[in-house]
């Protein structure tokens, strides 16, 4: 009986004595934090992807407050949350946010397997940038995608995925947060963020081989052969030409899809626009595969 | 007499010199040459020549273009058809000047004649003119990795040397073209290693040569039997002993400490047969380097051969030389099956550092199955440098840089000895390889940020 007895009284005195210098210490030692930390992180959507340029969520929340003490959130955007994640984390602040235009990832490169003969085999360790170091890669265009889907396992919200015929990978846009990691992921920067554009309507070149034209269609029957004819007939200035190779400015293109109508290798690309009225007159082979690209992207 | 070797790791892989006692031939002249300006490590070469202007055997075509760097001569006579980009051996395009073979006309400054020129017959030759004739002859290493040899031969101040080494090992499989050179050039390669000594001021040199060429052993004993400076020193067989860190321990019994230390730093200046017959032929004959010693190798090949071959021949037209491709899957390695590189084209040019071009074939040619690791720790066992492959391996695909840095990656010299001798196939160096490039790109950029 006397044991139990001691038993109590000595669990129970450490008991207290530890609950008063825990108490003391939480509250001398107690750590300021800004209320409203908390209050961003839980707005924020949580993925930790990175995509803003700061190391994870509470990275951000962190910017975003130590901004609104500073006056301004310009340049703070959240690309999975958007627009509407923004604009809750402005009331929140008591600050006002500058409209940015919604972003999309868009891969340039059109190499699929039958415009892009393969000239070897690549028998090593399967992952983009391995293959990257070992050379051009399977095909004889050292610019294209290599097709390992290095973007695919970057991607945290699923939104892109290989496809099996082409052999390229596809973004899918509803899913698309434009937080930038395949972009970062592809050791051959074919990956970028473009405009999302009105009703989900973009036009991009579709390649990224600086090679000389001769070279390049040698490689790839769908290549940019820098040829210049896009660059004719853009009234907005949108186009330039470097490096053999040409570029839509997505902020200058006015979507009037002139360009891709002249482009002679098909290496300008469009997404959800609607199918043409009327039959352009493309010369000789290669119609097939336009009416095609169409089709499978309105799926 | 146990013989020395390198202490640490190691492997034996199958020897399969297959041209061992083929006596060297002479490659015809190609019909176009095609000289990649970057031969060599470090910055690309400038080309100094047009569309259009002759050129002689000897001409120089392309000029150093930076420090690190050496210049390129044309190895055949005839007209710059243009200055392109084509398919070198990294796999990519890269600039290149081909040149269109008409005759074979030489230029009048390079010494032709076979007479043998020693250094007492030049007393005149300093340490400085040596190094600057090697630095203005193009001369590279000759081994594969392609690091010009007069930086090497002039050390930074914190180091001295104390010692050349010529490596005579050749630890890859199938590659004989060193020992091929060894037998024939046994003469000019030790006046080689007289000039490298004169200009590198040591006066202590050896010659390191595996025990599976016993002939080259014996000759070259017999050759500085009454040269006191001179050692020649037998080695156990056991790859990768051709390693310069590896056959500074297994000659002198020093380690080289851990990147960015070179073996200069334990006072050894480490060069190939091919780089001392090199330097001989730069400095006593005039005479760029222009020309070199390749072994075209493979079960399958009909003719395997040993080659003097011009810089810039295809390596299409040395495997027509030798019976042409074999039937079916063929895999073609610009150098040895342990470090050598596949290649996408056979109409890679033979360039300096080009030792060898194997050919794979069969089971051969592809890679096995991969299977789980067992956690043998046999890759550890291997490991020459005496690094955990299956750690950086791991470390490098879950990209965790930060831990894979702390690990000692880029202590790797990429010999394979691990994914050799996995019993699973794993790969190891692929991974271990991915790592490292990032592991340096960073350390770059941070230097870079420091500055």
């Amino acid at each position: 009986m006397n044991f139990i007895l001691i038993a109590v009284i000595v669990l129970g005195t450490i008991a207290l004595v530890s609950s008063v210098v825990l108490y003391v210490v939480s509250k001398k030692f107690a750590v300021k934090e800004d209320p409203r930390l908390e209050q961003v992180l839980s707005i924020l959507p949580g993925a930790n992807c990175g995509g803003c340029g700061f190391p994870g969520c509470s990275g951000m929340s962190d910017a975003l407050v130590k901004a609104a003490d500073n006056g301004s959130l310009d340049g703070l955007l959240c690309p999975v949350g958007g627009q509407e994640t923004m604009g809750r984390v402005a009331d929140l602040l008591g600050m006002a946010i500058s409209n940015t235009e919604p972003m999309a990832a868009v891969v340039r490169c059109n190499g699929s397997c039958e415009m892009r003969p393969r000239i070897s085999e690549y028998n090593g360790l399967r992952n983009c940038k391995a293959m990257n170091a070992c050379g051009a890669g399977e095909t004889g265009c050292g610019y294209g995608c290599l097709g390992c889907g290095d973007c695919v396992s970057a991607c945290q919200f699923d939104a892109i995925h290989m496809n099996r015929e082409t052999g390229l990978p596809e973004v899918d846009e509803d899913k698309c947060t434009s937080c930038g990691a395949c972009v970062k992921a592809c050791p051959r920067h074919i990956i970028e963020l473009r405009k999302k554009g009105p009703k989900n309507r973009r036009i991009y070149v579709s390649c990224v081989n600086k090679d000389r034209g001769a070279i390049a269609s040698k490689a790839c029957k769908a290549a940019c052969i820098g040829c210049g004819k896009c660059l004719k007939e853009c009234q907005f200035d949108a186009i330039t030409i470097e490096n053999n190779l040409s570029y839509i400015d997505f902020t200058k293109c006015r979507l009037c899809r002139k360009c891709e109508s002249v482009c002679p290798t098909h290496a300008i690309a469009s997404t959800n626009f609607p199918q043409r009225k009327t039959v352009v007159e493309t010369p000789k082979t290669n119609t097939d595969n336009s009416i095609n690209k169409e089709e499978t992207e309105v799926k | 007499m146990k013989l020395h070797t390198f202490k640490i790791g190691g492997i034996h892989p199958e020897e399969n010199k297959l041209t061992s006692d083929v006596v060297t031939k002479v490659a015809s002249l190609p019909k176009q040459a095609i000289y990649p300006l970057s031969q060599h490590i470090g910055a690309p070469a400038k080309p100094v020549v047009q569309k259009g202007d002759k050129v002689k055997v000897g001409t120089l075509i392309a000029e150093a273009g930076g420090f690190v760097s050496a210049p390129i001569y044309s190895s055949v006579s005839g007209t710059v058809f243009k200055v392109d980009t084509i398919f070198d051996a990294t796999g990519y395009r890269k600039p290149a000047i081909i040149i269109n073979v008409e005759g074979d006309e030489w230029e009048d400054s390079i010494d032709r004649s076979d007479k043998l020129e020693t250094l007492a017959n030049h007393p005149e030759l300093t340490s400085e003119a040596i190094i600057n004739r090697v630095k203005d002859a193009g001369v590279t290493g000759m081994g594969g990795a392609g690091f010009p040899t007069f930086i090497k031969l002039t050390p930074p101040p914190t180091a001295k040397a104390e010692c050349i080494i010529i490596n005579g090992v050749e630890c890859e499989p199938y590659i004989t073209a060193d020992y091929r050179l060894m037998m024939e050039h046994a003469d000019e390669i030790l006046v080689g290693l007289d000039l490298l000594m004169k200009a590198a001021k040591v006066d202590k040199g050896y010659i390191g040569i595996e025990e599976n060429k016993p002939e080259a052993i014996t000759l070259f004993k017999n050759k500085t039997a009454d040269d006191s400076r001179i050692t020649i020193v037998p080695l156990a067989q056991k790859y990768p002993q051709g390693g310069e860190k590896q056959l500074v321990d297994a000659v002198i019994k020093r380690q080289v400490p851990a990147p960015p230390a070179i073996p200069v730093n334990v006072g050894a200046i480490v060069q190939n047969v091919g780089s001392a017959y090199a330097v001989y032929q730069a400095v006593m004959k005039n005479k760029p380097l222009f020309e070199r010693y390749t072994t075209v190798t493979g079960k399958k090949i009909k003719n395997p051969a040993n080659f003097l071959v011009r810089m810039g021949t295809p390596m299409r037209d040395l495997i027509e030389a030798c019976g042409g491709m074999p039937d079916g899957e063929n895999k073609v390695l610009a150098g040895g099956p342990m470090m050598g590189k596949a290649l996408t084209t056979i109409d890679v040019p033979i360039c300096k550092g080009t030792n060898s071009v194997t050919v794979l074939t069969d089971n051969n040619a592809r890679r096995k199955a991969v299977q789980p690791c067992i956690r043998c720790a046999k890759c550890v066992n291997v490991c020459p440098m005496g690094l955990e492959p299956y750690l950086l391996a791991t470390l490098s695909a879950k990209q965790n840089w930060e831990k894979v840095e702390a690990e000692d990656i880029t202590s790797c010299i990429e010999c394979g000895s691990c994914q050799f001798t996995c019993p699973s196939h794993r790969p190891i160096l692929d991974n271990i390889r991915l790592g490292k490039s990032t592991v340096m790109s960073m350390i770059k950029a941070r230097n870079a940020a420091k500055k």
